[in-house]
């Protein structure tokens, strides 16, 4: 018996045609908010995956840097195409996050958090170390926007649908994997790893699987970045940003695939409500992780949880009552 | 400048930069540490604090002309309250997860940076007078009188933090706690007090190092930045809850900073920094000092 899902296929093409009907309905500086926030979803979406075996890392936004610094380099010197740079990117911070990952397996929990910081900062540092190849501490500037035939990028409307293709396919591809069977292994091992190790799941070799395949995605984030600014600056992927990272995660939760993405919509509005004050801002979002991991440590995701439990709780709650009357 | 280093005079002026940099390392992470070692605080925000150590400097000598020395005392229970405050607001409601807590200092990192920033001014450092002019001459090396003060008060700072924790009753109960607090509650000593008096010794430390640095170290929002990561690098190094770990750690790193400064330069003075504690943590998590845990 196989009923069709219909659902998601159905909110799919709602998303889709809301996407493309946006750019007509907004000024142009909004729709550069709307790429910056496409870029950022793949971004928090990478996040999830090794955060979901437990392993959160202070390392992400550099990972997402590697790809920029790949794409500036290949685009600059080899003169390759976008459809080109986006994908190597992504291989390419995949395979320094597989080689990141194979000291830092030994580490868990705090200890992998800042050992983590430690390697990423190691990265930022050669990037501000070596002017040639990096550009130094001043970063790379005149990476070329990309093209499409006669399509020119650096206008913001044909960006904006390619980011969208490159954002739906990465969503669509990171929300299987954690449906999928490997998915779920993550979720186990971070649940109980004595209990996952014990049924013959090879933890060390899941949580490198998670941490590259989160490093692969925020590759190819930093690369669709890294030709939207047509410049990186190692200034741009330290931890100031990863906190900002961090912060959009908490707020959401790591609990499904929809908690991260939540705390990115509610964090990017919040964000551009508060430009008038803007040097406060900081102190607002400093605020606003105090809060949540104080009050709500599981984020937006655990309280819509909560608040759905409580609803069919009561439900149930006033059938049995009905029944004892 | 990397060949001269077999001048005699460029050797001990270097050799004397590493104590001076060592000293004040070990007042920052001596803080950081003890703050770990009961019930696990991991304060990101423990920059900020040196920030504000600096800032009550900034304000009571620069500002409002009061004695040097006294800025400095007055620096170590702002700072300490500081401590005590974030313990209770945030450490105590998160302290069944350690990465909660410290990604919540983070938090606060910010909320100081921009009150302080909002208070007194983001662009340009703010200057804090040299209170003591001149240099001192040992054998053919000069270092300011500023910077040669900062390794007695470390000295100083450390015993009496010493005899603290070994021979008053409150300083033995802090170990107590950090060793077991299950066994010590069940003697009769109050967790959250014990927290409490942690974070306010930490808080108070960095604040002390924070006042010292004032004159020498470019008065920013921001300067708690650079600190943070030092302090982290020296606690990891030292075992994250030792504290004689620590002062070792911070006495090395200090030599290692200041003659990979002094011999190349100082992104690779930090580069090898970050490399000694992502080996220290891989290879040896529990430090060079630490106990391997039960």
């Amino acid at each position: 018996m196989s009923i069709p899902n219909w659902k998601p296929l159905f909110l799919l093409a709602v998303v889709i045609a809301v996407g493309c009907a946006i750019p007509f309905m907004v000024r142009a500086y909004t729709i550069e908010i709307f790429i910056l926030f496409m870029i950022n979803l793949i971004l928090v979406c990478s996040y999830r995956i090794p955060a979901t075996t437990g392993d959160w890392s202070l390392s992400h936004v550099v990972l997402m840097g590697v790809g920029a610094y790949t794409t500036a380099l290949l685009s600059k010197w080899f003169d390759l195409t976008i459809f080109l740079t986006v994908p190597l990117s992504a291989v390419v911070a995949g395979i320094v996050g597989f080689i990141m990952v194979t000291p830092l397996i030994r580490t868990r929990g705090f200890g992998f958090f800042i050992a983590s910081f430690a390697l990423g900062e190691l990265i930022r540092l050669i990037w501000i170390k070596f002017r040639y190849p990096f550009g130094g501490p001043r970063g790379m500037i005149g990476i070329p926007n990309g093209e499409l035939g006669s399509i020119d990028f650096f206008e913001p409307m044909p960006y904006y649908y390619f980011v969208m293709a490159v954002a739906l396919i990465c969503l669509i591809i990171m929300y299987r994997i954690d449906q999928s069977r490997i998915g779920k292994t993550f979720t186990a091992l971070y649940t109980d790893e004595g209990l996952a190790e014990s049924v013959g799941i090879d933890v060390p070799r899941y949580r490198a699987l998670a941490f590259g395949l989160g490093a692969f995605f925020a590759g190819i984030a930093g690369a669709l970045l890294a030709h939207r600014l047509g410049a990186v600056d190692p200034k741009n992927f330290d931890v100031t940003t990863m906190v900002y990272l961090i912060i959009w995660i908490v707020v959401g939760g790591t609990t499904t695939f929809w908690g991260p993405i939540m705390g990115l919509i509610l964090m990017t509005f919040i964000f551009e409500w508060s430009r008038p004050l803007l040097e406060w801002r900081p102190l607002l979002f400093g605020g606003t992780l105090i809060f949540f991991l104080v009050f709500l440590p599981g984020g937006l995701d655990d309280l819509f949880f909560k608040i759905r439990n409580k609803i069919m709780a009561r439900k149930s709650g006033a059938g049995v009552s009905d029944v004892a009357s | 400048m990397g060949h001269r280093l077999v001048d005699l005079a460029l050797l001990i002026q270097t050799i004397a930069n590493s104590i001076v940099a060592g000293s004040i390392y070990a007042v920052i992470a001596v803080g950081l540490a003890m703050a770990f070692g009961v019930m696990k605080m991991a304060n990101f925000a423990h920059g900020e604090f040196f920030m504000a150590g600096a800032y009550v400097v900034y304000v009571f000598y620069a500002l409002l002309g009061w004695p040097f020395p006294i800025a400095v005392l007055m620096a170590v229970p702002i700072v300490g309250a500081m401590g005590i405050i974030t313990e209770r607001l945030i450490f105590r409601p998160t302290r069944s997860n350690v990465l909660a807590g410290f990604m919540a200092t983070a938090g606060l990192a910010f909320i100081l940076q921009v009150l302080v920033g909002q208070a007194w001014g983001v662009g340009l450092m703010r200057s804090v007078p040299t209170p003591y002019m001149g240099a001192a001459d040992i054998l053919g090396a000069k270092i300011g009188w500023q910077r040669v003060l900062v390794v007695p008060v470390a000295i100083v700072m450390l015993s009496c933090l010493w005899y603290f924790l070994f021979k008053v009753k409150y300083g033995k109960a802090l170990r107590a706690c950090a060793q077991d607090p299950d066994t010590a509650r069940l003697q009769g000593i109050g967790i959250n007090k014990m927290t409490m008096l942690a974070m306010g010794i930490s808080g108070a430390s960095a604040g002390l190092a924070g006042a010292l640095m004032a004159p020498i170290h470019p008065v920013t929002p921001y300067m708690g930045h650079g600190v943070i990561l030092t302090a982290f690098i020296v606690v990891v190094m030292g075992g994250m809850e030792s504290i004689a770990g620590a002062v070792l750690a911070a006495v090395l790193l200090g030599f290692i900073h200041t003659f990979v400064t002094t011999l190349s330069d100082a992104v690779t003075a930090q580069m090898v920094g970050v490399a000694c504690m992502a080996i220290i943590l891989i290879v040896r998590p529990e430090g060079l000092l630490g106990r391997v845990k039960a």
